[in-house]
């Protein structure tokens, strides 16, 4: 066992931070370390960036376009990037349709879909979830009724997250009601322009648009956007919940988060002192700052495991997605507790990277308070999606412990 | 002891209950939240013609000479409706700091007017570099031949825009955080030098940092004893804490109540999500905790008017612990058992929630007065080990 990074991989690093020093528009690095809003323009550019340096999609195989990283190379590049403030490459296309494309897919799919995935050309956005059906997925509603050459798509998505961006949405809809429900699910990629689908806003606890309603009315799906074959959807559907897993543990993002709120608490004084030296609120950060530590090695440990097996992740990727989002949950909390009452104001202009704070503001208005308040309470969502902890937890319990 | 509440406070609440649904639902609060006054106009009118904001005066003054347990029946009421008036600022902290410490003539002139709902007052005690310790007040009083000249900052003072007045503190002698040397100073909102920098807070409310420059005040404005004001400023924040306490245990009853509701008609996998084992026992521990609250919260308006500081300090200090932590538990595990429900604005659940997480916030979090509450066990008499 070592610890330490291999030559190859410290150089690799070193060929990192050199990119993200000379490419990371200065514009967008500074959104993501103020917590300001980025828009769509400002992912999108940095996925060109990305691609143009052949890293659109690191993980992938080599003859997708991808770079064929190890789990140690995603990681460092994870790492470099958050602490670079590099924002996040959304994960709908690259982790998630993707991997379901390269393995279950057509030719003529694969060479459709995922060039323009890897440039950053199309959007794509995840309809999974319906109101009556979250954890429950299999119980989905939306139908698909083959007519001819088409799919006649009717039914409501909901908790969509950035669909109102996306070109592309790839969904779940149940093709028949005989069996099983697992069994009559398929997997359908329908372009966001086709007449009949509405994208209705859905505003979350934080104040801020990130999820919608999308409704299919009659939509006309051509047949060749089937993903594999009809009624297996659920196959591909819990493929891609797998995928969607290994990337939830969210190094990069909890160790620039533990980083920031180090500094805020050096900079936030408590009756006079730095913050950080009240022993009580150390402890915290402490506390936290092991159970990162050791989900760092542990994340590692599982996904090498995956690698070096190469198989498809397991069930064990559900304890990355639950210490992960808990992690990320708690960082958010303690940077908001550690501004103290100022916690308290509500600057929704002050998300946007032209905001200048009013002179009789304090200083750290300009440098960290607004977003903080709104980013713990956004980050509840975490638990949640992607699997609820509790469903996670179910998963380890049968599929795990065999309980 | 006596543990339940009177006929009257009953009645007080039900009164209350019937104000919420017919004036004030879900929706009249959203768009208050959202009006330019942050609150209703109306509402506090109402407030003054039901005797609320007299309530804790004695009845020379306008008021109806409540106790802390009567505050506490109407606050669990704001909690429940997350009412969006000053309430706590005006009657509880300021109109209470008045009420045990002002001269005859103050309390003659003011507390009636407040009694009537035509006037506002605002506490601004705090500062950015201190946290939330009281004693730190970095801004001076200096006496010169105009009266008091007031020169400093005060952060996040709630219910400032609309406030008439203010009750601020200021130091006059002694370094930052000295607990001697601060006097407390009544300041008119339109005082020249005076400049306020207004905000919505994350639960609707409204607020404003505080900017003084040669400020000037009569003596006459100058609140209990000059330099000695800190006890007098802790005494009316331990009513404020009381009377927070009391509205974070309204949250935690209707956070819970809609928590088990949802969890006896959303049904998935065939059947109700309380049907299953891990959240009948999340939601048992929420019942739990509600009910330990609640026991603090009452332990909380029992004692926020101690004379004895000490006493005040365990009931309240543990009180805003023990609540910070339950309401804690409460508003997150509401929101994650509601899965996306929880976090959509639409629905009151992630209102309640972000308005349990601003109470925490607010006049020292858990772990600030779970930090006073146990340096105070250092000091305690033991008694011998037998
Ligand atoms: C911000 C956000 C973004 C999202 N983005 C997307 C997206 O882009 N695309 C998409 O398809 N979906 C998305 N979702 C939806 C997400 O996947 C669902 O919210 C999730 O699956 C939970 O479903 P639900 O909200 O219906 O909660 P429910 O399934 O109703 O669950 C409610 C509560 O019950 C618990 N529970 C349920 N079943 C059990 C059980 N058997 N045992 C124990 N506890 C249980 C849950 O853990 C949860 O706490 C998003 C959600 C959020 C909050």
């Amino acid at each position: 066992m070592n610890l330490n990074y291999t030559a190859a991989e410290e150089s690799f690093r070193a060929e990192v931070r050199a990119f993200l020093a000379a490419e990371l528009p200065a514009d967008i690095r500074s959104k993501v370390r103020l917590g300001r809003r980025l828009h769509k323009d400002d992912l999108v550019r940095w996925q060109k960036i990305l691609y143009r340096r052949g890293w659109g999609a690191g993980m992938w195989p080599r003859r997708y376009g991808g770079a064929d990283w190890s789990v140690v190379e995603q990681h460092i590049f994870d790492e470099e990037g958050a602490a670079a403030g590099a924002p996040p490459q959304i994960p709908f296309a690259l982790r998630m349709v993707a991997p379901v494309l390269m393995n279950f897919a057509t030719a003529a799919q694969q060479n459709c879909f995922l060039p323009r995935i890897i440039s950053g050309q199309d959007w794509w956005c995840q309809g999974y979830s319906e109101p009556g059906s979250g954890s429950d997925l299999a119980s989905l509603r939306t139908s698909a009724v083959r007519e001819g050459a088409h799919y006649r798509v009717n039914g409501q998505k909901a908790w969509n997250t950035l669909g109102q961006y996306a070109d592309w949405i790839f969904c779940l809809v149940r093709t028949s009601s005989d069996a099983r429900p697992q069994q009559g699910i398929s997997f359908l990629l329908i372009d966001m322009k086709s007449p009949g689908i509405t994208v209705r806003p859905i505003v979350t606890i934080e104040g801020e648009h990130e999820i919608n309603d999308i409704f299919f009315d009659n939509v006309q799906v051509p047949v060749e956007n089937l993903v594999g074959e009809e009624n297996k959807g659920w196959t591909y559907a819990k493929f891609l919940l797998l995928h969607e897993r290994t990337n939830n543990a969210g190094i990069g993002n909890c160790k620039r988060a533990l980083k920031r709120l180090k500094e805020i608490a050096t900079h936030q004084l408590h009756n006079g002192r730095p913050l950080i030296e009240d022993s009580r609120f150390r402890d915290r950060i402490a506390q936290l700052e092991l159970e990162l530590m050791a989900l760092e090695i542990t994340n590692l440990r599982v996904l090498s495991a995956v690698s070096t097996e190469s198989r498809a992740p397991g069930p064990e990727v559900s304890l990355l997605k639950i210490k992960g989002s808990e992690i990320i949950q708690q960082l958010a909390e303690l940077q908001m507790h550690a501004l103290g009452h100022d916690a308290l104001p509500y600057l929704r202009e002050a998300l946007e990277a032209d905001w200048v704070p009013a002179p009789l503001l304090a200083d750290h208005y300009a440098t960290f308070a607004p977003p903080l308040t709104g980013q713990y309470f956004n980050y509840r969502k975490t638990t949640i999606y992607a699997g609820s902890t509790e469903i996670q937890k179910n998963i380890i319990s049968k599929l795990i412990l065999g309980l | 002891m006596d543990l339940r509440l009177t006929e009257e406070q009953l009645a007080l609440q039900e009164t209350l209950r019937r104000f919420i649904a017919k004036d004030y639902d879900f929706e009249r609060r959203r768009s208050l939240a959202l009006s330019p006054l942050g609150y209703s106009a109306e509402a506090w009118a109402q407030y003054a013609e039901l005797g609320l904001l007299g309530l804790p005066y004695p009845e020379e003054f306008g008021g109806l000479g409540g106790s802390g347990v009567d505050i506490m029946a109407v606050m669990e009421l704001v909690g429940q409706g997350l009412l969006l008036e000053p309430y706590v600022s005006t009657v509880v902290l300021c109109g209470g700091l008045l009420r045990d410490a002002a001269a005859h003539a103050i309390k003659e002139a003011l507390l009636p007017q407040i009694a009537a709902g035509k006037l506002q007052i605002a506490l601004a005690a705090y500062e950015a570099a201190g946290r939330y310790e009281l004693a730190h007040v970095a801004s001076t009083a200096v006496r010169d031949a105009n009266g008091w000249r007031l020169t400093g900052r005060k952060s996040v003072v709630l219910d400032a825009p609309s406030a008439d007045y203010f009750l601020l503190s200021a130091r006059s002698s002694g370094n930052r955080t000295d607990v001697e040397g601060i006097s407390l100073y009544l300041v008119r909102r339109d005082a020249p030098g005076l400049t306020l920098q207004a905000y919505p807070t994350h639960s609707g409310g409204r607020a404003a940092d505080l900017h003084l420059q040669d400020v000037y005040i009569d003596d006459d404005a100058v609140i209990g004893a000059p330099e000695r004001a800190l006890p007098v400023i802790e005494r009316a924040v331990d009513q404020g804490i009381a009377a927070l306490c009391a509205e974070a245990m309204g949250i935690v009853t209707a956070l819970n109540a809609a928590t088990l509701n949802y969890l006896k008609t959303r049904k998935q996998f065939g059947t109700v999500l309380g049907s299953f084992q891990a959240l009948q026992h999340r939601m048992a521990d929420m019942f739990i905790a509600a009910e330990q609250a609640r026991s603090m919260a009452i332990i909380a308006a029992i004692q926020a008017n101690s004379d004895d500081p000490a006493t005040r300090r365990r009931a309240l200090s543990g009180a805003k612990a023990y609540i910070g932590q339950a309401a804690r538990f409460v508003g997150q595990q509401a929101v994650q058992l509601h899965g996306a429900m929880g976090v959509v604005d639409e629905l009151n659940v992630s209102h309640y929630f972000k308005r349990l997480t601003m109470i925490d916030m607010t006049f020292g979090d858990a772990d600030h007065h779970l930090a006073r509450f146990s340096d105070a066990l250092r000091i305690e008499p033991i008694g011998a080990a037998s």
